[in-house]
Parts: structure tokens; sequence; C-alpha cells
């Protein structure tokens, strides 16, 4: 019907851990591959979930979306914008057979994340297969629910290292009636961030923003009236949109041949990095660097102002992915790591060391 | 005995509190005996009222040393009996730490310490054209801190979000009197998002002392339209159709015939008091888009059966409109005794199936039910009407509230959209949840709290719990052991 194949691998999968669960192993779970390069790498025994697909239930009306984990995030969104909705998050695919699980697990989102919200936010239920071989759901398909701790929602971001997504509830949007960019001349980044965040202050229909070499862009989304009026108040030039390149990082910016560091600060934070090859997206919030960095200095800059650094793509090996947590933090995720995954079988440190 | 060990206990609190911050006197404890759930009351040991985070570091590394339930307050405005005192622990209120700390007009962020209230927030930030958005009912009286452990919502969160999506940063100290912080003003997180198992965790993870909330910009225009219907089902079918048009209404409110009355005898709203349903919607945004979008809500409104729309022609007017459906609960409270609140949520298209369902209960159990709905996001609230000095009539109360929660589970809904589990709905979540998923809630707290002494014997039943209210509804109609209490 809508293209997507409805095949459960359900019960072979929860064979599959029980006994995987039995016998000590331990396993790297894996969609499309898309997003494996991000988190520490794994020496485990690969599990194919991506079988595992079909539309569970989906009707417009409800703004709630029901998918098997193995569904292609293609597909999905195809299907979505057959009835003129979308996913607020603009998950980025970084390649064609990218996954739902993969897109929960990884929370990876896109250039409208800053202004509709992450992943997390729009999940609504999971369906998830832990460390024991059980079948546990919680959230569900419902805006409101706050029955329990809200474990859907740590799913997301967690990178297979809970256990196997095996379904997920996700709340969609409408997609716009129309879009617009707008570019601006800011020579240097702290014009930028002073002006995109002294924006955020008024209700303009803004849904991306990008600063890169000294040329800001703007998009607003929203109501024929509501985008034009807007613009007329903006000024700025009417521009083509990079917005599908920013999300796949297909820009020239992201040259595959370098390092890429993501840092992450709160969007007003002055600019770091004067000199340095740098794009700003998300208001400030996300920002990311081309080129070789000392990741450990840079961490300790930035986590001063409530910021963390990713080594992202293509850094050295045994370069730690992600920022330390302090020591007490680290024990809780652990022994929250071992309430649902006792054995650690699942992406054994794909986040940090024992978890 | 109890006595003895009370006025011991009190003794250690006042080594590091002031005399009057720790309460012990029964006439003056009495006032903490419930929340906004006054049907269940206990008095606690003690009450103890910190101003700062020392304070409370304190009175946690002395609970966690004397083993001592804590029960964390904020403003006690909780329909779920979260903030129910444990007989054998104290109340720790958040009320003196009331102050908001920060207010970041750039970052549009502020920090406010556990028990400001909701609406002082917004009142705090209203001249830089900012507020807060999530509007639970009770946002003259509620604190943060309560939000935040309830991750309450309001009637606008359909476009907004709830608490979870306007929060970007706790403070929180554990139940061994350490501080532990979620801080999510990057828009990113290491390791696990802790926030939302943080947020609606009913006082059992942590107590929240500070809170970093996000800001909006106040929207330039809003504006109502109230839709008229003769059938409940054409208005709830009227709300799919609104957004089957790709419209996110501000706030989509829907009230039933009984409620109406109640509205309109009490606030003289101009509701129709004929009318079965009505439907207020509310769209807000740019003076150009509002203009555009209300016009098209207006068409689907007719087209949907509504017999009549009427716009709001101005703010009095909005406000107006408004102001019955806030009031509806007190509204019911005057033609009633006592009420009920049930706040079951379902997905939208079972509307008519679930509210046929709750009128077939109502008569079975001869008590009336008036329906307010947040028709926007499946969030229903029937209000049962009774009277507690009628014997029996709470137990039969709880009972039809029972059912009427496990009709939207079996819809494919959930026992609590906003108001959480608390003591009250206990029960229910063992037919939500099976004992896997309970075991693993009752895991991911021992990580937080391994003694256990964060509210004890809230939101998440035991084993025993479970076995009971199983027992219960076998025997459905006839509570076994009526003297025992149920929680």
């Amino acid at each position: 019907m809508n293209g997507i194949d409805d095949v459960s691998i359900e019960d072979e999968l929860c064979t599959q851990i029980s006994s995987v669960a039995a016998s000590g192993g331990e396993i790297e779970i894996i969609g499309g591959g898309s997003k494996r390069f991000y988190g520490e790498p794994i020496e485990a025994l690969p599990i194919d979930v991506s079988a595992h697909s079909g539309v569970i239930d989906y009707d417009p009306a409800e703004l709630v979306i029901t998918l098997r984990a193995g569904c292609k995030l293609a597909d999905v969104e195809a299907l979505l914008a057959g009835q003129r909705q979308m996913f607020g998050f603009e998950p980025p695919r970084f390649g064609a057979d990218a996954t739902i699980g993969g897109m929960v697990a990884s929370a990876l989102a896109g250039p409208r994340r800053a202004y509709a919200g992450s992943i997390r936010d729009f999940v609504l239920g999971v369906k998830l297969l832990d460390g024991r071989g059980q079948v546990l759901r919680f959230g569900g398909r419902v805006i409101k629910n706050v029955a329990g701790f809200d474990v859907a929602r740590l799913m997301v971001g967690s990178l297979g290292t809970l256990g196997i997504i095996l379904e997920v509830s996700l709340r969609v949007v409408p997609v716009y009636e129309t879009e617009l960019t707008l570019a601006y001349e800011h020579d240097n980044a702290d014009d930028h961030l002073r002006w995109i965040n002294e924006l955020g202050s008024e209700p303009y229909p803004v849904s991306a923003s990008m600063w890169l070499a000294g040329r800001s862009q703007l998009r607003l989304s929203g109501s024929e009236q509501g985008v034009r009026q807007a613009a007329k108040q903006l000024g700025g030039d009417e521009t083509a949109s990079d917005w599908q390149r920013l999300r796949e990082q297909s820009l020239d910016f992201f040259d595959p041949g370098l390092p890429l560091t993501r840092v992450s600060l709160p969007p007003a934070k002055a600019d770091m990095f004067p000199g340095k090859t740098q794009l700003i997206e998300w208001g400030g919030a996300q920002r990311w660097l081309c080129g070789d960095v000392d990741i450990a200095v840079l961490r300790d800059a930035v986590g001063a102002q409530g910021g963390s650094a990713c080594a992202f793509r293509g850094h050295s090996v045994g370069v730690p992915c992600f920022q330390p947590l302090p020591a007490a933090m680290l024990k809780l995720q652990r022994n929250i790591k071992s309430s649902f995954d006792p054995a650690g079988i699942f992406n054994p440190g794909r986040i940090y060391p024992g978890l | 005995m109890s006595l003895t060990r009370r006025q011991k206990l009190a003794a250690r609190f006042r080594e590091f509190l002031d005399t009057e911050s720790v309460i012990d006197q029964p006439t003056s404890l009495a006032a903490y005996e419930c929340d906004g759930l006054s049907a269940y009351r206990e008095q606690p040991l003690l009450v103890l009222l910190p101003e700062n985070i020392e304070q409370v570091q304190q009175i946690m590394r002395l609970c966690h040393e004397q083993r001592l339930p804590v029960v964390s307050r904020g403003a006690g405005t909780s329909l779920s009996g979260g903030a129910l005192p444990h007989a054998e622990g104290v109340v720790l209120s958040l009320a003196k730490m009331n102050r908001i700390l920060e207010v970041d007009a750039l970052s549009r962020c502020a920090v406010a310490e556990a028990g400001v209230r909701n609406l002082a927030i917004s009142e705090a930030v209203s001249a830089l054209g900012l507020y807060y958005a999530p509007d639970p009912s009770s946002q003259i009286a509620c604190s943060i801190g309560g939000n935040v452990a309830e991750n309450a919502g309001g009637v606008h969160c359909l476009k907004y979000g709830l608490t979870l999506h306007n929060i970007l940063a706790l403070k929180v100290v554990g139940s061994d009197g350490e501080i532990f912080e979620i801080d999510q003003r990057s828009l990113h997180t290491d390791g696990y998002d802790l926030m939302p198992l943080l947020v609606g965790s009913e006082g059992m993870l942590g107590i929240v002392v500070e809170v970093t909330v996000k800001l909006l910009p106040i929207p330039r225009c809003a504006r109502v339209v109230m839709g008229v219907f003769d059938s409940v089902e054409q208005a709830g079918d009227s709300v799919a159709m609104i957004i089957a048009e790709g419209i996110i209404p501000a706030g989509i409110e829907m009230m039933d015939n009984p409620a109406i009355r109640a509205a309109e005898d009490f606030v003289h709203a101009g509701y129709p008091v004929d009318a079965e349903a009505i439907l207020i919607c509310e769209l807000d945004g740019t003076e150009e888009e509002v203009v555009a979008q209300i016009e098209l809500v207006e068409k689907v409104l007719k087209k949907g059966g509504a017999v009549e729309t009427r716009l709001a022609r101005d703010e009095a007017e909005r406000l107006l409109f408004w102001s019955g459906r806030k009031a509806a609960f007190p509204a019911v409270g005057r033609i009633s005794p006592d009420y009920y609140c049930i706040d079951g949520t379902i997905p939208r298209k079972a509307l008519s199936a679930v509210l046929s369902g709750v009128r077939a209960l109502s008569q079975e159990y001869g008590l009336r039910i008036a329906n307010v709905f947040h028709a926007g996001d499946g969030n229903l609230h029937p209000l049962i009407l009774y009277d507690a000095n009628n014997e029996g009539e709470l137990e039969k109360t709880e009972e039809l509230g029972s059912k009427i929660l496990q009709l939207c589970i079996h819809h494919g809904g959930t026992i609590t959209g906003e108001h959480g589990v608390g003591v009250e709905k206990l029960g229910e979540m063992c037919v939500q949840f099976s004992e896997p998923e309970r075991n693993q809630f009752h895991s991911i707290r021992e990580c937080f709290d391994p003694l256990k002494i964060l509210n004890p014997g809230k939101a998440i039943p035991t084993l025993a719990r479970c076995a009971e209210f199983n027992a219960m509804h076998v025997h459905a109609g006839e509570v076994p052991f009526p003297d025992l209490e149920r929680f």
C-alpha cells in the first residue's frame, strides 16, 4: 500500500537476544548503517535489525505515526509528505538506507531543531527489546501521557546501548504552506550571534538559521501571509535554499578529508573560534569546526561555558567521541544502562566506557 | 512514642534550620495533610521549609542517614495526591525558595527556584515581550518545581508542548544530598538524556531545586472562535478536520452540555446552554496569519456541522470565552457538593466511543458526569459529581473513575495525561503496564534512590499492590476489605 515492507522479525530478535544474553556475548545493533560512524567503534557481533519494517498505524488527523524501527527514513518521509505532513526536527539521513530506529537512537536532528524541537520532543512511545530478551512498552500513541517514568524518551540518543528499539510512535507536524530564505552580510560570527538571538525575542516564523563565511541565512516558514509580512519587516536578500545540503552535511564546508568537530553551546555565547573555519546553526547552539583541533583543550574551554564538544567525524583513533561526564553522573548512567541491559550486551562502549 | 521521635528529629533539623522552618505542631502540620486531591490525608512527622540549596542538601543527608521518607511539595496543587505526606516521613516544602534568580533576555531563558509560581515567571518577563508557555489551570498558584515533577500541561500544549518541552536545565539534589545537573541550554545532551526521566517523576528521583525555563516571544495576536454543536461527535470530528487543514491551534477545548451549563451559571460567558457541545479554538501568531487561519477555522467548523460560530470581537470577549472553560472545575463545584476529576487521554478518533462509554458508566453508577476536554491532544477531564457525605459514594466514584481510565487504556490511551499517578491511579498502572515494565520503573528509581526514601508509595505500584488491585477488579462492584487504606 504505502511501499513500505510489512515484516516483523520481533520473535527472531527475542530468541537471538535471549541466546546472546545466555552465552555472555555482545552485539552491535545495525539498522541502515548510515550513522555507524557516530560514537565509539564497537567490536561485537553485528545484528541487522533493518528487516523489522512496517507502518503499524498512521492516521494523519491524529498527528501521530507508529512505525517498526527498520522502516527507511526516506520512505517514511515520502509517506508523510503525501499527507502534507513531516517530522518537525528535520532528521539527516547520511545515506539512503537510514532507518527510523537509527534516527531515534542517534538523536541527530537538522536545521529546524532549534525552532521546532528535538527528536525527543516528538517521541511519544517505544516498544523495546531489553537485555533480558523481554519486550517492553513505554509511553503510547497519545500526545499527553505522564503515566510512569518517560522511558520512551530516554531511548532517544541512547545509541542502542539500552536495548533494541522495535517500534516507535512519533508526533508529526503539518508541512508549512510556504518557505523562503533570506541572506544578510555579517562579517564576523559575533555579529551573527547577536543578531540571531535578538531576533529570537520577536515572534517571527523562523525555522532555520546559519552563518558561514561572513554570510547569515535565515529560513522563514509558515502561512503565505505570515511569511511574506515577516520577510518585508526583516529585509535581507531572498536567496536559494541551502538547508537540505546543511542537513545532509553536503555543503562544501563539510570537507570529508578533514576532522569535523561539533561544538554545542548556549546559543548566545560569544564566538570562541575567531579566524577558524566555522559554520554556526541552530541560532548559535550548534557550531561546526572543520579542521584539526586539540579536543581536550577545546572541551575544557566549551565546558566552562556550559557547552560540550563532539569529535563528530574523521578524528584520530583514540580521541573520545563525546565530552566526558562528571564521575558521579557517569556512575548513575552506568547503573541505568545495567537496569536495562544487565549483562552489557548492547553496543558496549558506544558512548563511554561502560555505556 | 511517635511524638518522641518527632521531637528528636525536629531537634536534629533545627541544628541547621530556623526554629519556625521546622513545623512539628499537629495544628500547623494539618495544613500539609493533603494536596489538591483532598480525599486522601495523612499527617507527616515534620514539615521542613528550607530557604536555600545548602539546606535542602543538609535535609537530604539527614534523611538519607535516618532512612526517612521525604515527600517534596511545591504549592500543593497536585490533583493526584503526589504530595500526600508519609506518616513516618517529612514533607520538604520548597515554598520559601521562590526567587527568580536570573533572566537572560538574549538567550530567552530564566532561572527560577523550584518554589516560584508558574505565572510569576511570565509576569516577571512580560516587559521583555516574553512569556513561559505552559499554563496549567492552577498557574496562579502552582510552582515551577511541581510543574517539573508532574510534567504539567495546560490548554496551550498542543502547539507549545508540555513542561518537558519548555525546560532547558535542572539543578537537582539527589537522595544522598549531592547535587546533579541536567543542562540542555546548548540543545545537546552527552550520555543519556535524563531530562524526560526527571520531568514527570513525581518527586521520586530527586529534589528539583532550580529550573531553567525557555521563554518565548508573546504572540502579537491571539483570536478565539467558538463553535456550537448539536452533538459531541460532530464537535470531535471538527477538531480532526481543523488539523487536517494543516492548522495547529494554540488551544482547542471542548465542553459538553453539563459542563457548559455549570460554567455559564457561574461566569456568564455567554455560552449557549442548550448546545450539546462547544469548541473553543484559539489561534495565535502574527496578525496576518491569524486573520487568514481564523477564517478557515470558521469555515471548517460550519462544514463540520456547527449550528453557529462566534468570533470573539475583541480581547475582552476572547477572555470571556476562555473564562468559562478556565472556571469549569469550580463551576462544577458549585452544582455538586464534591467532584472528582479524571485525566485520561485517548487518540482523538476514539472520542465518540469513549464518551458513549462514559455516558453508559454514568448511568450504571447513577452519578452525573460533566466533560471538559483538551480536544486537540485527546486529554479528557470527565468530572464525576458526588457527595462525600453519602455513605459509600466516594468509593463508588473512585470505582467509576477507575472504569473510565480502563476504558481509555482499552482505546489505546493512557490513565493520566497531565495530573500524574500519585496515589490515585496506582491500581490503573497495573493495567497499563506489565510486570516487567513496572519492574523497569522500580529499577530506574533505585538507580537514583537506592534507599527508596523519595516519595515512597507513589506513582509506581508494587507487585503486592497490583495483586490487590487485580483481585478487586475480578470482584467488580464489590470492594473487599473496605476498611483497608487503598494506598
